[in-house]
């Protein structure tokens, strides 16, 4: 569970990311946000497991204040939250298993992971990440060598391996063509319902909002304007949200 | 039907579509000049002094001509000595480099209170040639290949330390954060994040400054620091310009080997 609590953040220039954010994310639900380029979507994911700092308000996971947490309570939040971002961010020079097993140092002692002594558990659980988005044969092979929608699979099964229950996607789809697109997607969605994990996606596309999510939430220069679920989420509704009618490129289509 | 080009003048207004005049260039070259000539005549450094000296280097090349090949076995010993000091003192330069370059990189949240002063520590080694480092090392640790080596420990430290610092400033950020977002600590972030990243051109760097060693490490035993370069100091101080030439060959043998090994090397690495 993932509570917003009168959350505001301005940045140090004056924008204005987030605006008196009350919001409550149910375990197990699919949110996706949706905005404009500068609504708050980046500010509103990355808040939650504070790579961003809030200016106002508190945010919970689990219960947990993220807002109030010390240097190790904030690594022992994260540990349970994974975050897949629009440009991968692997390890290209390592190979596909030592980026999943990186997601496992927070459960580890520091010289223990320096030394890369992962127990055998944690190489399975790896393996079995790899093997749950369809890459296990990738494993010892270098993240460079592969393509874009694997590479995104490999941080996915990076945030499995950390047993997250809480997934975080920033544009997870962005640098991805329409097919890889939606194998991404439907692994998200997979999991989200395989293994009850929350998960909160940020898309640009409308229509792969409403055919993914659980729930939509849009987010207009900082302001929650939309919060239903994706039969709610007409195209009036979408314009509303971006202030003017929903155009062309925001579809992905094929659908 | 084919247009005819037009002959009609150009439009007026039209903007000015000539190259801009030059006037700056050639300001430049003639300050150049003034500036070659000035010094000079202020040090006194003539191309008269090159023609007069000609002929002495014509004879000097003459005595220097056939090497002294006999002399070959003697000197093997202390090229190879040549080539372990640089071998000693970039790997510990090298090593010692690590943590000072990672203290030193802005990107990795090291407080500037740290890495300021690191940084200046490097600008400070830098500035000490490596024959001075040698010299004073001799003053301290007496005669001998251990101070020689010590003065290519701290030369190849500050070279790498800072070629290295800089390649950390220049990584792919977004590994760092998605190593933050696991909840990784800072040496684990290093490790994950950092290490896979700065380690082939910290490899670079180290072949690069072993390169240079071998190099400076043949004219440490001027100083009395070890090496091929007492043998050149003594050949020389002889006459014995036939000995020098083989000396000087066979330092040309090995650079250009250990150039072209680590040429290789470096190829793959990147």
């Amino acid at each position: 569970m993932i509570e917003f609590d009168k959350v505001s953040k301005v940045y140090p220039n004056g924008t204005v990311g987030l605006r008196n954010i009350n919001l409550t994310i149910q375990e197990g639900e699919l949110v996706v946000i949706v905005g404009l380029s500068g609504a708050g979507k980046s500010t509103f994911l990355r808040s939650i497991n504070r790579l961003t700092d809030i200016s106002e308000g508190e945010i919970r996971v689990n219960g947990k204040s993220v807002t109030r947490a010390s240097g190790s309570q904030i690594r022992h939040i994260r540990r349970d939250i994974g975050m897949i971002f629009q440009s991968f961010n692997l390890i290209k020079r390592s190979t596909v298993i030592r980026n999943v097993l990186s997601g496992r140092v927070g459960y580890h002692s520091t010289l223990r992971t320096m030394l890369g002594w992962f127990p055998k558990e944690d190489v399975d659980l790896s393996l079995n990440a790899l093997q749950r988005v369809n890459i296990r044969e990738k494993a010892y092979i270098r993240a460079d060598q592969l393509s874009g929608g694997q590479q995104q699979r490999v941080s996915i099964a990076r945030a499995l391996a950390q047993e997250a229950r809480v997934i975080l996607a920033d544009e997870p789809v962005a640098s991805l063509d329409p097919l890889t697109t939606r194998q991404v997607m439907d692994d998200l969605k997979r999991i989200n319902r395989d293994m009850n994990i929350t998960t909160v996606i940020n898309l640009h596309f409308i229509d792969l909002a409403r055919e993914y999510a659980t729930r939509i939430v849009g987010l207009r220069a900082g302001e929650v304007v939309f919060d239903g679920t994706p039969e709610e989420a007409t195209d009036e509704a979408f314009a509303e949200i971006y202030g003017r009618p929903v155009m062309q490129d925001e579809l992905l289509g094929g659908a | 039907m084919k247009t005819p080009v037009s002959t009609a003048p150009i439009n007026p207004a039209a903007p000015d579509l000539s190259p801009p005049h030059k006037y700056k260039q050639l300001a430049g070259w003639l300050v150049l000049f003034a500036v070659l000539i000035a010094c000079s005549i202020r040090t006194d450094v003539t191309p008269y002094q090159l023609i007069v000296g000609l002929p002495q280097m014509g004879s000097l090349l003459q005595e220097m001509f056939p090497p002294d090949w006999s002399y070959l076995p003697t000197i093997w010993g202390p090229m190879m000595e040549t080539v372990q000091i640089a071998i000693l003192g970039t790997t510990l330069g090298g090593l010692l480099a690590i943590p000072v370059a990672l203290l030193c990189a802005s990107n990795l949240g090291i407080s500037r209170f740290v890495s300021l002063p690191a940084r200046m520590m490097l600008n400070l080694i830098r500035t000490i040639p490596d024959l001075l480092f040698a010299a004073i090392f001799v003053a301290v640790f007496g005669i001998g290949p251990f101070a020689g080596m010590l003065a290519l420990v701290f030369f190849s430290f500050g070279l790498i330390a800072k070629l290295t610092f800089e390649a950390i400033e220049a990584i792919d950020p977004g590994p760092l954060e998605a190593m933050s977002a696991v909840g990784a600590n800072r040496m684990q972030i290093i490790m994950f994040g950092v290490v896979p990243q700065a380690l082939p051109y910290f490899m670079s760097y180290l072949l690069y400054t072993f390169e240079v060693n071998v190099r400076a490490a043949s004219v440490l035993g001027l100083v009395g620091a070890g090496g091929i370069g007492l043998l050149l100091d003594r050949a020389l101080g002889l006459f014995r310009y036939d000995r020098a030439s083989i000396i000087v060959l066979l330092t040309l043998v090995i650079v250009l080997v250990i150039d072209y090994g680590s040429t290789i090397i470096r190829r793959k690495l990147l």
